[in-house]
Order: C-alpha cells, then sequence, then structure tokens
C-alpha cells in the first residue's frame, strides 16, 4: 500500500484534541503519525494540503444509494463518487432498499456492491422487522453477522408497540444500535408539509410535530423497560431536542442525529410549490431550527447527516404533494456544515466533530479520528473555495436539491478512505 | 410574493392560479370587467369576439358540473373554441403523468388551460411546466385554491352589499379541507372587509388558522352574531367516516343552518353557497330556498367573472 505524506495543513482532530499545522503520515492504509514524521519515511504520493484543512473522513449515518431496486435513480457507482468527493468515507444504509434489508443475502450483495464499486466502507443497516413491516422480528444476528452495523425502521412506522418492545429487547440482547426514526404513522396521516401557517395556507397535509414527538417519547420508555442502545435520526422539532436532552440528563444511553437540511432551511422555503424542499420528516419552523442548531451546538445532538436520497427528475416533476421526498445532499454537506460556522451556530471543531468522531462513537467503530492505527479516512478540504452546485460539479445522478444554482463555500479537495485515495479535485475545478 | 408567476412583466394577469399576490386594485379590475359582461346574459345574442380563433381546453381531473359549465359558457360566450375533458385519474392508478398530458395538448395548439385538479399545488405546476404563451385557470386545486369561486362570491356580494368595508363575513364549515374557503378567506382580506369569522369544530379547522387572518367561533348562535354575508361550505360525507365529525345529524344541529339560526345574524344579512348543496347536512331548504339566498345569483355570477378571467389573462395576446 501506498505512502502519502499530507503535507502542511491545518490539522482538525477533535477526538484527539487536534488544532494544529502540520503534516499527515499515511502507510498501509492506516495514520501512521501525525505531525511528527516517521523516521525514515519515503512517501509515494505528497498531498499538498497548504492553506487547507485536515480531518477525519465524514462518517454519514442515513443515506440512500438507490441499489438494489432502483438504479434509475442512482446507483453505487454514481453515489459513492459523490460521497467521495464530499469528504464521506463511511455511509451507512437506510434498510429501505428493495427488496429490504431483510436477510443476509441483501447485506451481502451491498457488500459487493461496495466493493465492486471500490468504496468497500458501506455499512447497511438492517430492517428491524421483515419487510419493514412492523409485524415479525428480522433475523438481527444472522443480518450483524452479515456485516448490518446496526437494526432501523427505515421510513416506516412501527405501529404496534408490542412488537416494538421486543424488537428493542432481542436487539439489546446481540447488543445492536437501533437507529430510530420516530414517525407516528397515524398522526402523519399521509401528510407532506409541517402542520403549521404555511400548510394551511397552501392547503397541504400537514404532519404535527407530534407525530415525531410522541413516536420518540414512546420509544423513550422502551430504552428504559429494553436497555436497547437507540440512536434517533433525522430530528426535526424543537420538542424532539428537549426530549433528548432530558432523557440524556436522565441518563439513558442514547444518541440523535439531525439532516443538514433541517439546519438550513424552513416551511417557509417550500412556497410556491418547490418540490426539491418536499422532505421527510418535514421543513418546520424557524424555532424548530433554533432549537436544532442549539441542540447540536450543545450536544444534545451527536451528529450531522446528509439523509441523502437521490431521485431521478420524474420523481420531482408533478405537484408537491405526489412528488417523491428527500434531497440529494452528499455534495452539500460539508459547505452546509461550513454555513453553520460561518453563521456561529457552531464552532468549526463541533462541526467536523458531528460529522466524524460522533457518529463513529454513536456506531462503536475505530474511525472518525486521525488515531495513529486507525485506517487512514483522511477529509481534505479548502474552506474558502467556492463552487456552484451544477452540472459541471455535481457527481450525484439525483439532481434534486433546493440548493441547485447556488454558489457554496467549503470544497473537498481530496478523499482518502483506509489510504487510498477515492477523490481528487481536478486543478480547473 | 410567492405568486408573481401569474403576473407577466407589466404586471397584468397571466395566469390565475390563487387570490394571494394579487392586488386589491386587479381584484377590483376583476369584478368591474365582470360588471362589463353581466349585462349579456339578458341579450338574444350572448357572445362577443374576444377570444375569437383562441383554443381552450378544459382540463378537469375531478368531477364537477357546474364549474365546468360555466366555464365552457364562458368560453363560447367569448366567441373561443372549447374542449372539456373528464379525465378520472387517481394516484394510485395513473398511467399517463400529468405532464404527458399537458404536453400532448401543447402539441395541439391550445392557448389557455382551465384546470381542476385534486392535488394541491396542480395548477402552480401546470404553469410553471407549460409553454409560455399558454395561460392556466385553477378551477381548484385539491385544498389550496378555486380562485374564480371566490371571485364570483365577491362579485355577489358588491353586487348587493357595495362596499367591502363594513362587512362582517362568516365562513361555515369545513375549512380544514376547503379550498373555495382559503380563496374566500384571501379575496375577503384583499378586499378589505371588517371580518372574516370561520365557524367550525376544531376538527374541521387548520392549525394556525389565525394566521389567514379570520377570527374563530366554535358554536353557529355565538358566531352569527353581527355577520353580513355568510358563506355555506359543502360537507363532504367521507368527514364522518375519517372521524372528523360524529354523524349528519349532530352536525346539522351544530352547525347546520336554519331559519331559526339566520334570525341571529343581521336581519339584511344574505346566504351563500358554492354548491352542490346538501339539503338537511349544512343547510336547511327552507334557507337554501329563502329569501335571504343568492345562491342562483352566484351561479349566473360565475358565468361573467370566468369570462372576465378569461379574457383579462388573454389580454397579452392582443385581447381587450
Amino acid at each position: 500500500m501506498r505512502r502519502i505524506h499530507i503535507k502542511q495543513g491545518q490539522i482538525i482532530d477533535p477526538v484527539n484534541n487536534i488544532n494544529r499545522f502540520g503534516s499527515v503520515y499515511v502507510a498501509g492504509g492506516k495514520i501512521v503519525s501525525v505531525t511528527n514524521e516517521p523516521a525514515g519515511f519515503k512517501p509515494d504520493t505528497i498531498i499538498d494540503a497548504h492553506n487547507q484543512i485536515i480531518c477525519p473522513g465524514f462518517i454519514d449515518l442515513s443515506v440512500r444509494l438507490r441499489e438494489p431496486g432502483q438504479s434509475r435513480k442512482a446507483t453505487f457507482k454514481s453515489e459513492t463518487v459523490a460521497a467521495a468527493s464530499g469528504g464521506v468515507t463511511t455511509l451507512c444504509l437506510q434498510p429501505d432498499t428493495s427488496p429490504v434489508i431483510d436477510t443476509p443475502a441483501v447485506a451481502e450483495l451491498i457488500k459487493e456492491l461496495a466493493e465492486k464499486a471500490g468504496y468497500p466502507q458501506i455499512y447497511p443497516i438492517a430492517a428491524l422487522t421483515q419487510k419493514l413491516e412492523g409485524t415479525e422480528l428480522s433475523a438481527m444476528l444472522s443480518l450483524k453477522q452479515a456485516g448490518c452495523i446496526a437494526v432501523g425502521n427505515a421510513n416506516q412506522s412501527v405501529r404496534n408497540l408490542l412488537i416494538l418492545r421486543r424488537a428493542m429487547e432481542y436487539a439489546a440482547s446481540h447488543d445492536l444500535l437501533f437507529m430510530f426514526r420516530p414517525n407516528d404513522y397515524w398522526l402523519g396521516n399521509n401528510g407532506c408539509a409541517h402542520e403549521g401557517a404555511v400548510a394551511t395556507r397552501y392547503g397541504l397535509p400537514g404532519i404535527p410535530e407530534e407525530a415525531e414527538t410522541i413516536a420518540l417519547a414512546q420509544c423513550l420508555e422502551l430504552v428504559e423497560l429494553t436497555g436497547c442502545r437507540v440512536h434517533f435520526g433525522q430530528l426535526s422539532c424543537k420538542r424532539s431536542v428537549i426530549k433528548i436532552y432530558q432523557a440524556k440528563k436522565y441518563g439513558l444511553k442514547v444518541s440523535a442525529d439531525v439532516a443538514i437540511h433541517q439546519l438550513h432551511l424552513t416551511e417557509n422555503d417550500i412556497i410556491p410549490f418547490d418540490s426539491n424542499y418536499h422532505v421527510l420528516p418535514p421543513l418546520r419552523t424557524e424555532t424548530d431550527q433554533q432549537y436544532l442548531r442549539e441542540g447540536l451546538a450543545s450536544g444534545t445532538l451527536n451528529s450531522i447527516c446528509s439523509d441523502h436520497q437521490p431521485h431521478d427528475i420524474d420523481a420531482k416533476l408533478g405537484a408537491f404533494p405526489e412528488t417523491a421526498s428527500g434531497v440529494s445532499s452528499l455534495e452539500t454537506l460539508l459547505p452546509l456544515m461550513l454555513k453553520l460556522v460561518a453563521e456561529h451556530a457552531i464552532t468549526l471543531e463541533q462541526g467536523i466533530a458531528s460529522l466524524s468522531g460522533n457518529p463513529a462513537r454513536v456506531l462503536h467503530i475505530k474511525s472518525g479520528a486521525l488515531t495513529v492505527g486507525f485506517a487512514a479516512d483522511v477529509c481534505i478540504f479548502d474552506p474558502e473555495l467556492e463552487w456552484q452546485v451544477n452540472s459541471d460539479n455535481w457527481k450525484s445522478q439525483g439532481v434534486n436539491t433546493p440548493f441547485w444554482g447556488q454558489t457554496l463555500k467549503g470544497r473537498v479537495t481530496h478523499t482518502l478512505q483506509a489510504g487510498k485515495i477515492i477523490h481528487c479535485l481536478e486543478k480547473s475545478g | 410574493m410567492a405568486d408573481n408567476l401569474q403576473l407577466n412583466a407589466e404586471g397584468k394577469l397571466k395566469h390565475f392560479l390563487s387570490i394571494e399576490g394579487l392586488e386589491k386594485s386587479l381584484l377590483t379590475e376583476i369584478l368591474d370587467v365582470a360588471e362589463s359582461f353581466i349585462g349579456m346574459n339578458d341579450q338574444q345574442i350572448k357572445k362577443v369576439p374576444l377570444l375569437r380563433g383562441k383554443t381552450i381546453v378544459n382540463l378537469f381531473f375531478e368531477n364537477s358540473t357546474r364549474t365546468r359549465t360555466t366555464f365552457e359558457l364562458a368560453a363560447k360566450r367569448l366567441s373561443a373554441d372549447v374542449l372539456s375533458m373528464s379525465i378520472s385519474t387517481s394516484s394510485t392508478s395513473k398511467g399517463e403523468s400529468l405532464l404527458d398530458t399537458i404536453r400532448n395538448l401543447e402539441a395541439m395548439f391550445v392557448d389557455m388551460f382551465v384546470v381542476r385538479h385534486a392535488i394541491s399545488g396542480a395548477a402552480h405546476f401546470i404553469a410553471q411546466q407549460t409553454a409560455p404563451h399558454i395561460s392556466v385557470i385553477n378551477a381548484g386545486d385539491g385544498q389550496h385554491a378555486h380562485p374564480t369561486q371566490a371571485m364570483l362570491d365577491m362579485f355577489t356580494i358588491r353586487q348587493i352589499k357595495q362596499d367591502f368595508s363594513n362587512l362582517r363575513v362568516a365562513i361555515i364549515g369545513d375549512i380544514l379541507h376547503s379550498r373555495v374557503a382559503r380563496s374566500q378567506i384571501q379575496a375577503l382580506n384583499t378586499l378589505g372587509v371588517a371580518e372574516v369569522r370561520v365557524i367550525a369544530p376544531k376538527t374541521l379547522l387548520p392549525a394556525h388558522v389565525e394566521s389567514l387572518g379570520v377570527s374563530v367561533s366554535h358554536s353557529l348562535t355565538e358566531g352569527l352574531k353581527d355577520i353580513d354575508v355568510i358563506l355555506m361550505l359543502r360537507l363532504q360525507k367521507e368527514r364522518m367516516t375519517s372521524a372528523l365529525l360524529p354523524s349528519e345529524s349532530e352536525y346539522f344541529k351544530c352547525f347546520g343552518l336554519t331559519e331559526d339560526k339566520l334570525k341571529i345574524a343581521k336581519p339584511d344579512a344574505i346566504v351563500m353557497h358554492p354548491g352542490p348543496i346538501n339539503r338537511g347536512v349544512e343547510i336547511d331548504s327552507k334557507v337554501a330556498d329563502g329569501p335571504q339566498s343568492v345562491i342562483l345569483k352566484q351561479v349566473s355570477n360565475g358565468i361573467a367573472i370566468r369570462m372576465a378571467i378569461m379574457a383579462m389573462a388573454m389580454q397579452k395576446q392582443g385581447v381587450m
């Protein structure tokens, strides 16, 4: 394996409390030294990181790559290139593929597709219940052995609390993390927008925040009963942040994340009927956004995910409620995180930690840090480089982003996954 | 704000999608133009050549008799060629997409689409996607807007009450699901009435309904006090099966407009309804057919108002 010298950048590694100028040395796919040049180190490759930031590669707790099942929307090939160009080196794949990740065969297929795409660090999340139907338990242990990193419910609700209890007990028996997106089916009522002033004005079927907070509160009660380790994903509202804060204070072993778009957009942005703003959970109010930002700054919310959901053009071409929900978001993850820093919502160290060290801790994996001996997952970015979100720069097959056409600041120049350079920004770009 | 899509570069009407974003002066102009057409109803030859040579397609993805017929008559009285299409579709069993339907009709050189669709935002979507020379008139989209209905209601109110500024208007019934109510509220507030009051149980009111600029009452006997104009809404039968209401009879008992209840409003209050009426559910026949009812006047006015809106939206093509 190649020896790489990442030369003279600003190293930010929150886990190891490092924020200083220097070099990072990689050999045999691992980090061999930070700052001090190892004796006799002869690099095959030198990456000049002058005026750039060197940080751990990003770990994304919620993505859809659309394979297997929907390759017309996106493929592992297209989306792993998008991930690499966004500095993301580890992806957790939601189980609502087709077929659902509820058998070892599907999990193995995903690992195989990942290898073939030259991006092995894709972790499938196993379905909590068979076909995500919320009625029968999935074979969690076999799925874990086949490479699944956690179990989850994707966007489906678990309507029967007895099933949820048993699934959590069973997951806890095998020390499996449960990644839960709280969402009460009945209260959600097939809505497509936040139940508030905007949905009322435009006659859009609303989803109240209680659809999230009630499901979250029920699950928190079951955390205490079952001892299951739960990560709450893609939270969207003020009262969810408060509930997580209280649960942590009370001593429950829970963690939580927020999708990057929730930190920048609100219900007011969906007008007039722009389907690129159709996301689930829906964009909520400015107050909610403020609490989500504060939750991130205070550590109540552990991490930021992209919630990457690429779509084909047709899926977004229609009247708002009929369009598919979700944003293609791997490539805007870093610049939007930097925007939070520029707006003084979080510090740069917090932003990097919420994309690397913190999600690694959630997953219990040895990653998310530039620790000597760890796999060399490294993101090198130019925080000042401006780029336009357009077809010249975009890698994902899904162009469904509300940020299309905008000029964003901060761009990844190099990405290393286990010591392999999987992205290098062309000089012209 | 959001709806400049409706206006061309000179600020003239291009599409008519919702009341939101339209100035009071434009709404008044629509009423005035409609006024000039109203006399035609009594003439031997009920036609003007304003839209001669133009092709208008009525595209109804949802059933309608009244609205479709009045649009058709309005177009014919403006001398346009009219094609009415009823396209039954449900989101689950659709074949051709909405956009494909539009593209195909565009290829037949039409000048205007009049669209009714069960999904909120459908008319906006068509206006955004269609060729630039085509105008789109919203004949009702989901729970969002039914602006021509609201304008014919405003026209009827002005005919009888002359001035909007001192009026207190009550809208009674299923506000939550009503595109008519949303458009009425916006039109009444834009035209500057003294008060818009919605009267309904909480299950039939959307979240933050006050943000629309209305006061709220859950009681018909309380809510009808000092009211000059009563706008009734149609109650869909399926509201009973989705746990929004217990029964038709209980609804009628609480919110049905009877002669006795009508006496609570001002003595010269008028009663309106967009139709079709559920007699004995939201309104008693004695009220619907009584002296204070202007329901059939609304229907007649629907033709003039739709003529006005169609003609104005075609101004960019040298009409008027």
